[in-house]
């Protein structure tokens, strides 16, 4: 059984380098995660890593043991009714509103393996030439570099191309590698990868017309939340637009977003040109 | 409710594929090879129909054939779950009619991924 000053200390550590927030009954699996890490740097327990972190912190082994606690999980089309609105109203709205420059810009922010921005990709590459001379960035970012690296390697399990991707896309875009599938070049190069902290600033990374961030928030507490929110909104033209996790809510946690309606998980801009969609059922009262 | 028919020579996988039809609400009906499927389907047509490849008497090729000339047996979404998990018998099974595929080993997860995206479920 861990410390509860060693689960304090840990706790902290994640907390301050990643947001994410460990309540005490996830000591078991702060405890299960980084045993690994322990084992990697030689230590035989908890404990010994903990002495380490209190004695020579390294910049490394923090960065690790903020890793191993991060959570992955990912498939591709998840929840599928996003890209079919991605596909059907968000990209024809675009292709008119972005006429002048025909560039479009998508993040995906916490991609962990690459599901999500690949499926992005894939949705876009199944647009054909509709997108012909258009610029389109696929920019996405996580924390994890374990995360980062298995997604450009573009490399899946039998297990991962068989959740959420139908069989026509698995015969269109992927091929065999041994036990695995990978996935078509052509798509893998349509979205580029960056080590980014949601809780730094992201203006580097430029202005996104559209902006997943599903099923990242969850972990984190709702000042957090409200501030990682309020970045993102700073990086959006007024008519941008944001997806979020089916079981997510911006309620008490923003007002410079609002759900639309019939579209679960999307999310426009609050502000004086808002209302290019439909308006959803959550919204606030106060809004005309 | 919708019913799925459930083709497989082993009664293990019948057994599995069962108990996680039925907790997304289908009603199972079983058959032991692609022979046996075609007498179920000539009784009642399935909504849906899981189906192995390799099986005695008739395989879930020559039972996928068979079933798409049967009056109806255009509307039954066919998910071939099997463990030829390479890219040509894919392609052989959808150019077949196959609506989805699904390689051996699955679980709960891989059939209602699966089951939805063909809008079963």
């Amino acid at each position: 059984m861990i410390h509860p000053e060693d689960f304090e200390l840990l706790r902290r550590i994640v907390k301050s380098r990643s947001g994410l927030t460990l309540s005490p009954d996830k000591a078991y699996l702060l405890e299960n995660r980084l045993m690994a890490v322990a084992r990697k740097w030689g230590m035989n327990d908890i404990e010994g890593l903990a002495a380490t972190v209190r004695g020579t912190p390294n910049e490394e082994l923090l960065r690790e043991i903020t890793e191993a606690m991060t959570t992955n999980e990912t498939l591709f089309f998840r929840d599928q009714s996003p890209f079919e609105q991605l596909e059907k109203v968000v990209l024809p709205r675009l292709l008119e509103s972005r006429q002048g420059t025909r560039h479009i810009r998508i993040w995906s922010a916490g991609c962990s393996s690459g599901q999500e921005p690949y499926s992005v990709a894939m949705v876009l590459k199944q647009l054909g030439s509709v997108m012909d001379n258009w610029r389109v960035d696929i920019v996405a970012t996580d924390i994890s570099r374990t995360m980062l690296d298995k997604a450009r390697a573009g490399l899946y399990t039998q297990f991962e191309v068989q959740r959420g991707l139908p069989i026509a896309m698995l015969m269109k875009y992927f091929s065999q590698a041994g036990d695995k599938w990978e996935l078509d070049p052509g798509i893998r190069a349509m979205v580029h990868f960056d080590e980014f902290n949601l809780l730094n600033d992201p203006a580097p990374l430029g202005r996104f017309d559209v902006v997943f961030c599903r099923n990242v928030l969850i972990y984190l507490d709702q000042p957090t939340k409200g501030r990682v929110l309020e970045n993102i909104r700073s990086l959006m033209p007024d008519d941008g637009v944001l997806y979020m996790g089916g079981a997510e809510t911006v309620m008490g946690v923003t007002e410079k977003f609002q759900p639309v309606s019939e579209h679960r998980g999307m999310y426009e801009i609050v502000s004086a040109t808002a209302g290019n969609y439909p308006r959803g059922t959550e919204n606030y009262a106060s809004n005309p | 409710m919708k019913s799925c028919l459930v083709v497989d020579d082993s009664r293990v996988i019948r057994m599995v594929a069962r108990k996680i039809l039925e907790e997304l609400e289908f009603e199972v009906i079983e058959a032991e090879d692609g022979q046996v499927a075609i007498d179920r389907c000539n009784q009642t047509m399935p909504d849906a129909v899981l189906l192995d490849w390799h099986m005695p008497v008739m395989d879930g090729i020559e039972f996928l054939n068979a079933l798409r000339q049967l009056p109806g047996g255009d509307k039954p979404q066919v998910v071939f779950c099997t463990t030829k998990n390479d890219l040509s018998h894919i392609q052989e099974a959808i150019s077949a009619g196959a609506n989805e595929y699904i390689m051996k080993p699955f679980d709960s997860e891989i059939i209602q991924s699966k089951f939805s995206q063909v809008g079963l479920i």
